[in-house]
């Protein structure tokens, strides 16, 4: 048994400790905010936060996640400033990597609540966005450092 | 989350339930307007839905596939603003499949080449218009006065002259009562409140909660996970493989032969895959074993030697160019591209004795039933197709291929199963954008005027395994497309088609031969230019008459600052195309570095003429999208083949463009009185060659391969 706690909820789930978190969380758990784009870290879709910091759950062991809090998209508040950037700035197309690149905007502005263009940059390229909506992307990250200075 | 219904639910809460439904048949030769009392007759079959219900909810069901161009908007405003109803009142549901839902202009429940809005645009209003006069004439009736006295605006209908006013969902029971006007009036363009405004996506806030209900994310009670064993090279059949040991692990219940391989299927899709491993299943060395990257150049090379299909034969180009001033030709070779949508291909089915039920992110909801009927044997009624919201389309998921395994998997077990492709399995199994190849030669006169084009394009066929009555005189309409009716005025004019016959599967890529096609000429047509020592913007109106034309150049070069110097170190190029009946002209700036052959694209300014336009902030969300993915394209992509298949496998070989690359996007709308226009293909072709057409700006070298990797372009550099 594995024991998780995520979004302020414990679980128990029999799985093997090797299995991506990803699976887990989407096929298990059923939060199916969080996404399935390659398996191998190189997309962004399964962005998560582990202890507040942006990973990507298909490449992390689920069996390495215990006693971290967890959180995915389902657990940001609505009212979270990125969240509402987003909305205001109209930035999913299809909408798919959304989660991913959501939670990975919310873990930068954690760490640095005003970035730089760079930082963003350093930050987002490692999210695909096939839509091509990088650049509401960067208008809504702004936004929402805007708004949290506000705040 | 906007509950997804399917049909049978629909049509039994819709015809059954409290409130007007307005169903309109609508096909090419005519349309008839019908209220639910007919529609429950069965005897006509209606493929555009309106309803209104006591809670003043007015519902529009989408018969368009949502893949992130945005007709969950875009059609539910058509409708709202003939009905005269508050936006705020307004939701969608996503059609289900069936012929309830076709296109009428296709005949087809099908998304895609860039017709939503154009094909359902009159459809919707007419429905919705018939359903705003039953409504005015219901509150007539109710006060005893004449129509012409209650007027609708915002979910309500006033009465003039006493003011009262009684709202969509208090009228909507008596309006249902009152006969269907077969010829209502629509309103008067200038009389638009909702269609050419911004209005919000109607999609957003479950896209940014995490709620919106993709393909990927369906779940049966009881189901298995589907994955398949697939061969490595085109034609390979398996030799042998383990059944016994996928069986073996834990968790594995079912493994089944289907058509594309071995199936495994597991209560968990990490221990699908490695039951698959399991199998190692062996595979001979296919049809084509000698294919790969270099016999594929030689034989797009070697076709063009070949004698093809006349597209279009104007004058006479031969003559025409030995007798031009000056004449140049060139070679073009382009790669195969993959569409990656972000959500791989998936499909959930569940096919039992008397019931087939299909949960899938399609552009072509008819497809999907028309394989599912062929595979099970079921009537057409008692197939189900339930779509989910697309992550991603692009053209990928027109093919019904993954639709095909997931029923063969179903049925083979006798378990609902969800099949989820890996990566590696998408980007192997696509139905790519083909490879291309083409010889240009033209011809200029001594006054600088293009004289003559002769354009010979080798390519694999898209429409032969799509819509084979398509191709005529051996033309596939694809595969010349934007080239056979280009814009430029020239006189004598040779279009050529080379069908090239090769294993690998090919499709429709986001703009389809525009993508080439549009390359090709315009790269072509700034060699020209250069040529005639004219100004590449110059020299295009030189030979343009089209108003819209002209005036995106216009318009792009004005904003873009065309004529004046670029910043230090920077160069710019231009282009324009025409497709999908839309105008789209760009600027690219960019700078180069000569050391490593990098190129980077600092700013786009893209002008697009489309006619009458229902949601602006969408049309230039798809402007800057297509530019991001034509970026992609021009400049990363690039599928590579090995041993008779595919070689690139995941993001870490299929480059795409991220968001450290992505430039500054000016999007310019021009408002003209064309016919209007598609918008979700025309803003990728024209990227390409404006990028191009700079870094001959920047360092005199002309691209005829793509894509513009730092390599390419090194050694473009040495060749010069």
């Amino acid at each position: 048994m594995i024991s998780l706690e995520i979004n302020g909820k414990k679980y128990q789930v029999d799985v093997g400790s090797d299995v991506p978190l990803l699976w887990v969380i989407r096929e298990h758990l059923k939060l199916t905010g969080t996404k399935f784009g390659c398996g191998v870290g190189m997309c962004g879709s399964c962005t998560v936060h582990i202890d507040g910091k942006a990973q990507r759950s298909c490449t992390t062991q689920v069996g390495s996640v215990q006693g971290k809090k967890i959180t995915t998209i389902e657990g940001l508040p609505e009212d979270h400033p990125v969240k509402k950037a987003w909305i205001a700035e109209q930035v999913p197309q299809c909408g798919y990597c959304q989660p991913g690149q959501i939670m990975q905007a919310a873990a930068l502005l954690t760490e640095n609540p005003n970035p730089t263009d760079k930082k963003i940059m350093e930050a987002m390229s490692g999210n695909l966005c096939r839509c091509g909506t990088y650049p509401y992307i960067k208008r809504a990250i702004k936004r929402a450092a805007k708004e949290g200075k506000k705040s | 989350m906007k509950t997804l219904i399917s049909r049978r639910e629909f049509l039994k809460t819709t015809l059954a339930g409290a409130g007007l439904t307005i169903a309109a048949s609508i096909t090419p030769f005519g349309s008839r307007l019908l209220s639910a009392q007919e529609v429950k007759k069965g005897l006509f079959n209606p493929n555009v839905w309106i309803r209104i219900t006591p809670d003043d909810i007015v519902t529009i069901v989408v018969n368009k596939s949502e893949m992130g161009q945005g007709v969950s908007t875009s059609l539910p405003m058509i409708a709202a603003d003939e009905l005269e109803a508050d936006w705020k009142q307004i939701r969608f549901k996503e059609a289900p499949g069936g012929k309830k839902y076709i296109d009428p202009n296709w005949g087809m429940q099908l998304t895609g080449g860039s017709t939503s809005v154009r094909h359902m645009f009159e459809p919707l209003r007419k429905a919705s218009a018939a359903a705003r006069e039953m409504l005015r004439a219901a509150a007539a009736q109710t006060w005893g006065v004449p129509v012409n006295e209650c007027a609708a605006s915002k979910n309500t209908v006033r009465n003039t002259k006493s003011g009262k006013s009684l709202t969509y969902g208090q009228l909507c029971e008596k309006a249902s009562q009152l006969p269907v006007p077969e010829s209502p009036p629509l309103k008067d363009e200038s009389q638009f409140k909702i269609i050419g405004t911004s209005v919000a996506r109607l999609d957003v806030p479950d896209k940014v909660s995490g709620k919106a209900i993709f393909g990927i994310d369906s779940f049966v009670p009881d189901m298995l996970y589907a994955t398949i064993a697939r061969p490595p090279a085109y034609g390979a059949k398996i030799t042998s493989y383990d059944k016994e040991a996928a069986e073996k692990i834990p968790g594995v219940q079912k493994v089944a032969t289907i058509d594309h391989g071995i199936a495994v299927c597991a209560t968990f899709p990490d221990l699908a895959w490695k039951g698959r491993d399991a199998l190692k299943a062996k595979w001979d060395k296919g049809s084509h074993p000698e294919l790969n990257n270099e016999t594929l150049e030689k034989t797009f090379l070697d076709s063009l030697k070949k004698e093809g299909a006349i597209a279009i034969n104007k004058g006479n180009a031969e003559n025409a160019l030995t007798q031009s001033a000056k004449k140049i030709e060139a070679t073009y070779v382009l790669p195969y591209l993959a569409h990656v949508t972000m959500e791989p291909m998936n499909c959930t089915a569940h096919v039992s004795e008397n019931r087939c039920d299909i949960w899938v992110p399609t552009q072509n909801q008819s497809g999907a039933l028309e394989v599912a009927d062929k595979l099970t044997g079921l009537k057409p009624e008692q197939i189900h197709i339930h779509t989910t919201y697309l992550g991603g389309g692009f053209g990928r998921r027109g093919f019904v291929d993954y639709v095909e395994e997931a029923v063969q998997i179903s049925k083979a077990t006798g378990k609902p199963i969800k099949l989820i492709w890996t990566r590696e399995e998408d980007i192997q199994n696509d139905s790519y954008r083909p490879g291309y190849s083409c010889t240009i030669k033209g011809g200029i006169d001594d006054k600088g005027r293009m004289t003559a084009w002769s354009h010979k394009i080798a390519v694999q066929s898209i429409f032969e395994r799509f819509a084979p009555q398509m191709i005529q005189n051996g033309i596939d309409p694809a595969a010349v497309d934007g080239i056979a009716e280009m814009d430029y005025e020239i006189p004598n004019l040779h279009v050529e088609y080379v069908k090239m016959e090769l294993p690998i599967p090919v499709g429709f890529w986001r703009s389809v031969g525009n993508t080439q096609n549009g390359f090709t000429k315009e790269t072509f047509v700034d060699e020209l230019a250069y040529t005639a020592k004219k100004d590449p913007l110059e020299f295009r109106l030189d030979h343009l008459k089209n108003p819209s034309a002209r005036r995106v150049l216009q318009v792009v070069a004005e904003k873009a600052g065309w004529g004046k110097p670029p910043k230090k170190g920077e160069a710019r190029g231009i282009a324009h195309h025409f497709s999908f009946g839309t105008h789209v002209a760009q600027v690219a700036e960019i700078s180069v570095n000569k050391k490593d052959g990098s190129i980077k694209v600092h700013r786009v300014v893209c002008a697009t003429s489309c006619g009458r336009m229902v949601n602006p902030n969408i049309i230039v969300a798809q402007m800057r999208g297509a530019i991001i993915m034509g970026l992609s394209a021009a400049m990363k992509e690039k599928i590579d083949f090995a041993n008779g298949g595919v070689q690139t496998a995941n993001f870490y070989n299929y480059n795409e463009l991220r968001m450290n690359e992505a430039p500054e996007i000016e999007a310019h709308l021009v408002k003209t009185k064309d016919t209007m226009g598609g918008i979700g293909e025309p803003g990728l072709p024209p990227i390409g060659p404006a990028v191009a057409n700079a870094l001959f700006k920047a360092t005199g070298i002309r691209m005829h391969r793509l894509p513009m990797t730092p390599e390419n372009v090194m050694e473009a550099m040495k060749k010069k």
